[in-house]
């Protein structure tokens, strides 16, 4: 009795144990938790790009898929999956993989030799429309179809240490061969450019490893910004609202922390929130990342506690890690001066 | 066999807690937005959490000119953890209550929300970080539960 109870419970145990190790290699599961937010449910794209195409998947090698999930694109929303295993990320390229009927392309990671040289100026009189000058890709990386948007896909950074970590000499080839049907990206052997002056370009791309683009280090900031009021609190909360409207925004709301907590009427007066917006601003935040929704909208709070009038924000360069976007750290940088200002004016 | 068992359920617990450290809670409903809105209301609700308010973002874009989708910004929270969190972190106000943006994409609806366990990163405090970590879990909840909504 004794032993086979022992045998049972190391059974079960066992089984407990290996059960999230075969779920977590369902590809199809990973794929839901981790990327159809951003890819769709089918891979038709959204914030992320669309993975289904079949431009796109029958033109990149697993190789480049893993690697892609593996490190990201650093600074371009596609986030790292570091803590995912070998094993999940191979799940994952399977189950993306599973959406062609046609066999993965293989590619050679040699490195291929052309001039780099000539492939500069090829690179600027082909390629530096889409992908910008130093290759860092289109703008306004993150839109999704909520925004206007005539093309299913943004003309990636070809500068990005993601990109260049995933993509070999000869994906970089094959994609300029036959481009990217559905997309700006035109076959160059079509537009003219021989495999010779095509290998210059992958050259040119290459040497962008010297440069290439570092996830940005945002500064160890304190998370909310907050300054001591001399004023009353009424006094204060009427110097917030003509500083914030002196600076070309408007008051949208006001409401007390504890409103829809308790009934009208009893609310703590003392604890006061002013919504503010700026809708150019607010505009051009949503089209760089429609994620932003979690800064919105915009608030400084007045608060009087122990006779102490503090007058507080968030601090959005704090927050802006988590978006991996470095189109809109600049926008947070931005925001966090605006705050800064209306705080100190305020309470000058 | 004690010694056995305890180091089979270590290795369960540590197998069952694979990493998620997203600071980003993000999923995509296949509801259309008044659906996915009405599914996060009741989600909310039935974590025992309040909407103090909601923030219709693309009503004030669209009257000012600006082409968007149906956007929101639902405020949530518990009154009385609020203000223990308040009277405890005043630093924090700012944060409170905590938000979900949810917003439309085609057919589809979008939900995004701050991992709240990145608030007690700001300010360690254990207290504080058991307290988050519960409401990180409400959060997958209610997100999961509006994803998982037909």
């Amino acid at each position: 009795m004794g032993k086979n109870l022992f045998r049972w419970t190391i059974l079960i145990v066992l089984f407990l144990w290996a059960l999230p190790s075969w779920s977590a290699l369902d590809g199809e599961r990973l794929y839901r938790n981790h990327c159809m937010v951003c890819h769709g449910e089918e891979g038709g794209g959204g914030v992320g790009v669309p993975l289904a195409m079949p431009s796109f998947l029958n033109n990149v090698d697993d190789d480049f898929l893993f690697k892609t999930i593996r490190h990201g694109r650093p600074g371009r929303v596609m986030p790292t999956f570091e803590y995912l295993s070998d094993a999940q990320v191979n799940a994952l390229v399977s189950y993306i993989r599973s959406w062609s009927d046609q066999p993965a392309p293989r590619f050679s990671l040699e490195p291929i030799k052309g001039n780099a040289e000539v492939g500069k100026k090829l690179f600027a009189e082909r390629c530096e429309v889409c992908h910008g000058e130093t290759g860092e890709g289109g703008k306004g990386t993150g839109v999704t179809m909520s925004r206007p948007r005539d093309l299913p896909i943004i003309a990636p950074a070809l500068n990005n240490e993601g990109f260049l970590a995933a993509a070999s000499d000869e994906l970089i080839r094959h994609t300029l061969r036959k481009g990217r049907k559905g997309t700006p990206m035109v076959s160059f052997l079509e537009a003219g450019l021989n495999d010779q002056q095509i290998d210059d370009i992958v050259s040119y791309v290459r040497s962008f490893e010297q440069t290439a683009e570092r996830k940005p280090v945002l500064e160890a900031e304190s998370a909310s910004l907050i300054v001591e009021s001399p004023y009353s609190f009424e006094e204060t909360v009427e110097n917030v609202r003509q500083t914030i409207t002196g600076k070309n925004f408007r008051l949208i709301r006001e409401q007390y922390m504890d409103t829809g907590y308790v009934p009208e009427g009893q609310e703590n007066k003392k604890q006061l929130i002013l919504y503010f917006c700026n809708f150019n601003f607010l505009n051009s935040a949503l089209t760089i990342d429609p994620r932003v929704g979690i800064f919105l909208p915009c608030r400084i709070t007045i608060v009087e506690q122990d006779g102490i009038v503090q007058v507080m924000a968030i601090n959005p360069m704090r927050l802006s890690r988590i978006f991996n976007n470095v189109e809109l750290n600049e926008a947070c940088h931005e925001m966090r001066d605006v705050y800064t200002e209306i705080l100190e004016d305020a309470t000058l | 066999m004690r010694r056995l068992l305890c180091l089979l359920l270590l290795l369960i617990s540590s197998a069952v807690v694979w990493a998620e450290d997203d600071e980003l809670l993000m999923v995509r409903s296949s509801l259309e937005f008044p659906e996915a809105m009405a599914a996060l209301q009741e989600a909310v609700t039935e974590h025992g959490y309040t909407i103090s308010r909601v923030q219709r973002v693309d009503i004030g874009l669209t009257a000012m000119g600006y082409k968007t989708d149906k956007y929101r910004v639902v405020f949530i929270g518990k009154h009385e953890q609020q203000k223990l969190i308040m009277q405890k972190h005043p630093e924090l106000i700012p944060y409170l209550p905590i938000k979900v943006a949810i917003f439309a994409e085609g057919d589809d609806t979008l939900l995004i929300a701050a991992n709240p366990v990145l608030l007690s990163e700001f300010y360690p405090d254990p207290s504080l970080e058991k307290y988050f970590r519960r409401c990180e879990s409400d959060m997958r909840s209610i997100l999961v539960k509006v994803q998982e909504a037909e």
